[in-house]
């Protein structure tokens, strides 16, 4: 038991959770799926080329004029839905991973230095994100990616700035009480540079909790950019991403043309709730109360 | 033998932080309620180079506090703590010398569960260029050695440790430093009872060793005599006796002191032996907010008026033995 | 005459992912009525986890899994919960090193006073104020009514210790287990306890479980020594006369190890290596890689055998004119 790594005895305790083992599959499997999409999407929905317009609008079966049967029917703009997804989730997963990963690192190094030097820096940035988090992160995001205009860059800059501070807040908390351990205390009196104080030994003694908020924080970017999209604040039509597949079927749902609306969404649920369950049982195991 | 490190009138007071109302009430001139914590209060000694200094009393009086200071972790609030004459605090408030290391309490604590010990005990040396990156494994080896641990020991983590072997790893980190003065702040206390006696000998070792000058901070004054060659008793933030070891436990001349060795318990051999305390009366004084005069005159039998008001200055009894007190009691 | 206390073959084990752990694995002794018993041993010997036990307080995924506990000739291992309550603050009580584990920080004393009270028979209300003073100012709490309406934080350390004394004492119970009550007390407040809970014993006959690693403190309240190593009993005997000739030795090494028994500034006595994982026990006695005695004998686990004058030893090879 001993000699076993951290990480070997995580994942055994992992294993028992047979719910979460699934989820985990279904992520990594929609992850594999989404990078393939090029390879394995019957059609290129971007190329404006290959859409054919008199498929447009077909239902769930239907064999296209291109001779392929379109199995999740076609959009108004007569792409292959099945396509759509697949490069939509592409769009979706790299943005929820670029934006959580910016926010990740710029919060926590925020928030691990105020932590770390206390006093009026810490006072200060704590307020700022204080402030911040008392106004959703929708209403952020919405306003920003409204400032900044459309295309992947101000998308990402309108996610990182509506979700930093979660990361800031939890990596405070967590660092402040790694700040007063012993072990700290030894590292000042060796002495350590600050950096190194924060980098080598602080942070990662507050990685479990900061992982968590990840998982989570990475679902929600995934949709909170849908909501972006769907509102037609996010990516330009160029290149749809699951958010704006699911508003441009919308106008179609009362007609009975529910597929181009409902296959978007439920690509996104999936992909969603299955991160969301792999984070809870992180969660769960990285709890010292919950554990035996 | 000369001072190698000078404490003079040093304070550390802890302020709680005010709450943004609060804040604004005390601006608008409401007078809230002070809740500092006097940790230490004026605090002058000084550590002769190559001497143990005990410094005893019970908790919450300031020890660790003042541990802290003297090992540059915490700034003094005022005063000075200098080595050979220089400050051990940069004049930004940081500790720049490694001159003084320290040693925990908690091994459980004190090293960082996840760094490989040899890494815990090279990268200070490696940060102060002590040693080059290319021969930290081989240093690393050698203090390893020096506290009776396996070379191997390096490559793995602290939670593969046992309690006393952490410590020595601990002490290991702190010597590789070459400090000139190492401070303990009760590194066998959470130790159990067998173990104890192997860090006691292990420090005799080192000092035999390394001449090495070291405050030892303990609330065990078995262990304290027996380590040390001069104790400093503590109080409520206040050191109110400091003398050769030997000298102060046979004649106390502080009624504290006098009262501290009274209340340990003592082992029982003789089946009709009439266990006998002495407890001191009274409880602790809060030290937010510490009784005016001599800390000490509620619970002291020799309190008279004077005690209640005016502070005892620390001043010479005999030949190296200080003590604040109106009354000191005689040999 | 029965014993108050019958203790036999107690055996407690928890449930983990590496095994059973054998935290207390057959544990005899027993205790009469007014009688102090000191049990000392390292962290993790399984002190905690015996008092635990006979107070039916084990929660899984520990268990008791073997032997029994004897109140006055009546079994508890084996009581249900409600049986258990009963029997639990009435005729057995506990005081723990923590004195929060004890008292509701919500309520104040008075009120949780009164509720241990009522939890063993009806009493009024102005019975119980007048019963929970009368106890604090016996455990040494001045102008106890008055603090009857005082929240457990208005205590300092020393004084909410002693409110959970008196809770223990309130109704008057047999047998009092106190599991290390003064190890995060300063020593002076240590020693004013240490003095009140031996009166109160003397005078009230109650009967104590003193639990410590500190053989000073208990060696100045217990008449009788119970040693515990690794989840049992080692050595056992009257305090003064095992102090004198430890017959076990882990107890010799621990008291030559003590500074008082070395000149000053040499060297003490140590006992080598450390402390054994519960999981990886030698064969034998569990002492043997540690002990400067043993002998290829010591591969068959000792007995606990009768050393003399009420002694008990678990050793092949006991010192002090004990043989084996
Ligand atoms: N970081 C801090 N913030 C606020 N108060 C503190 C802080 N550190 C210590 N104190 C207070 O200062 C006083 C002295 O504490 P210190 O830890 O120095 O005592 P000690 O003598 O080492 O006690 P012990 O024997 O329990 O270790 C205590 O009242 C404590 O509550
Ligand atoms: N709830 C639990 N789950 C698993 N193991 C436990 C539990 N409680 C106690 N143990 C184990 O049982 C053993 C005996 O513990 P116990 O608390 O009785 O020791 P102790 O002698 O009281 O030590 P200390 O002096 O540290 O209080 C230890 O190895 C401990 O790890
Ligand atoms: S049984 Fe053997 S090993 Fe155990 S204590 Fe006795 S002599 Fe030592
Ligand atoms: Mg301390
Ligand atoms: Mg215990």
């Amino acid at each position: 038991m001993t000699d076993s790594t951290p990480l070997a005895r995580f994942w055994s305790e992992f294993r028992t959770n047979k719910v979460a083992v699934c989820a985990l599959f279904v992520v990594i499997a929609i992850v594999l799926i989404a990078l393939a999409a090029p390879l394995i999407a019957p059609q290129n929905p971007y190329d404006l080329g290959t859409l054919v317009l008199m498929d447009a609008r077909r239902p769930p079966g239907f064999v296209g004029t291109k001779g392929f049967t379109h199995w999740l029917g076609t959009d108004a703009q007569g792409r292959d839905l099945l396509s759509a997804i697949l490069y939509g989730l592409r769009i979706s997963i790299q943005i929820g991973i670029i934006a959580g990963g910016i926010a990740f690192a710029l919060g926590v190094t925020l928030g691990t230095f105020a932590a770390y030097f206390g006093g009026r820096i810490e006072a200060l940035i704590m307020r700022i994100i204080d402030l911040q988090l008392s106004f959703p992160a929708i209403l952020l995001a919405l306003v920003l990616a409204a400032l900044l205009g459309q295309g992947k860059g101000p998308l990402i800059a309108a996610l990182v700035t509506a979700q930093y501070a979660y990361f800031a807040r939890t990596a405070h908390g967590a660092a402040s009480s790694e700040r007063s351990k012993e072990y700290v205390e030894a590292a000042l009196s060796t002495p350590l540079a600050p950096t190194r104080v924060v980098f080598r030994h602080i942070l990662p003694n507050c990685l479990p909790p900061l992982i968590v908020v990840a998982t989570v924080q990475i679902a929600n970017s995934i949709a909170l950019e849908a909501t972006l999209s769907f509102l037609g604040l996010g990516l330009p039509v160029s290149e749809p991403s699951l958010g704006m597949l699911i508003s441009n079927g919308f106008q179609y749902m009362l007609s009975g043309r529910y597929w181009i609306s409902i296959y978007p969404g439920v690509a996104l649920i999936i992909l969603i709730v299955a991160i969301n369950l792999v984070g809870d049982q992180i969660r769960d195991q990285l709890n010292p109360r919950l554990r035996r | 033998m000369s001072a190698l490190v000078d404490i003079r009138n040093v304070s550390k007071r802890f302020a709680p932080r005010l709450s943004l109302g609060e804040k604004i009430a005390a601006r608008l001139g409401q007078p809230i309620e002070t809740r500092t914590v006097h940790a230490v209060d004026s605090v002058s000694f000084e550590i002769r180079k190559g001497e143990v200094l005990g410094l005893v009393g019970e908790s919450g009086c300031g020890k660790s506090t003042l541990g802290r200071v003297i090992a540059g972790i915490h700034a003094p609030s005022d005063g000075v703590v200098t080595l050979d004459g220089a400050p051990i605090l940069g004049p930004d408030g940081r500790k720049r010398t490694s001159r003084v290391q320290m040693v925990f309490q908690d091994p459980f604590a004190s090293l960082d569960p996840r760094i490989r010990i040899g890494e815990t005990i090279s990268e200070g040396p490696i940060a102060h260029g002590l040693v080059s990156k290319a021969d930290a494994k081989a240093y690393a080896a050698q203090w390893l050695a020096a506290v009776g641990l396996p070379a191997d020991a390096a490559d793995r983590f602290p939670h593969q440790f046992s309690g006393g072997q952490r410590q020595r790893v601990a002490i290991a980190r702190a010597l590789a430093m070459k400090p000139d003065m190492l401070v303990c702040d009760e590194p066998v206390a959470s130790l159990d009872v067998s173990i104890q006696a192997q860090i006691v000998n292990l420090f005799l070792k080192l000092r035999r060793e390394f001449g090495l000058t070291m405050l030892f901070i303990s609330h065990d004054l078995g262990i304290v005599r027996h380590i040390s060659d001069r104790i400093a008793i503590m109080y409520l933030g206040r050191i109110v006796e400091l003398g050769p070891t030997e000298a102060v436990y046979k004649a106390p001349s502080h009624p504290y002191t006098r009262a501290l060795l009274d209340s340990i318990p003592k082992l029982v051999t003789e089946a009709e032996e009439l266990v006998s305390f002495k407890p001191i009366l009274g409880e602790l004084p809060s030290p937010l907010s510490p009784p005016p005069g001599c800390h000490f005159h509620l619970r002291c039998p020799r309190a008279e008026a004077k005690c209640r008001e005016i502070v005892p200055a620390r001043r010479e009894t005999s030949a190296g033995r200080d003590v604040a007190c109106h009354f000191p009691l005689e040999e | 005459m029965i014993p108050l206390l019958e203790v036999t073959d107690l055996a407690t084990h928890f449930a983990t992912r590496n095994g059973a752990l054998k935290a207390v694995d057959g544990v005899s002794f027993s205790i009469a009525e007014g009688e102090i018993i000191g049990l000392v041993g390292e962290s993790g010997s399984g002190k905690s986890v015996t008092g635990f036990s006979i107070l039916g307080l084990i929660d899984p995924p520990g268990r008791i899994v073997g032997g029994s506990v004897k109140l006055k000739g009546r079994e508890l291992v084996g009581l249900s919960a409600r049986e258990l309550r009963a029997i639990r603050g009435r005729e057995i009580a506990m005081v723990f090193q923590d004195p929060s584990a004890t008292l509701n920080p919500v309520l104040t004393i008075g009120t949780q006073m009164r509720l241990a009270l009522e939890a063993h028979g009806s009493v009024s209300e102005s019975e119980a104020r007048a019963r929970s003073a009368e106890v604090l100012e016996r455990v040494g709490i001045p102008d106890a009514a008055r603090r009857l309406d005082a929240h457990p934080h208005q205590f300092s350390g020393g004084m909410r210790q002693r409110v959970a004394i008196a809770i223990a004492l309130l109704n008057r119970p047999k047998l009092i287990i106190c599991d290390e009550p003064t190890t995060a007390l300063d020593v002076s407040i240590q020693a004013q306890i240490l003095t009140e809970m031996r009166d109160l014993a003397r005078e009230f006959g109650t009967a104590m479980i003193w639990i410590s690693h500190d053989l000073a403190t208990v060696s100045s309240i217990a008449s009788r020594l119970l040693v515990m190593y690794a989840g049992r009993i080692i050595e056992e005997g009257p305090v003064a006369n095992v102090l004198r000739q430890p017959q076990h030795p882990y107890t010799a090494g621990l008291l030559a190890s003590l500074p008082a028994n070395a000149e000053r500034g040499m060297d003490l006595v140590q006992i080598p290596g450390s402390t054994p994982s519960l999981f990886d026990l030698p064969p034998g006695c569990a002492f043997q890689p540690r002990c400067d005695r043993r002998s290829p004998a010591c591969v068959v686990m000792p007995e606990l055998t009768s050393g003399g004058l009420g002694r008990r030893r678990r050793c092949h090879h006991p010192l002090n004119g004990g043989s084996a």
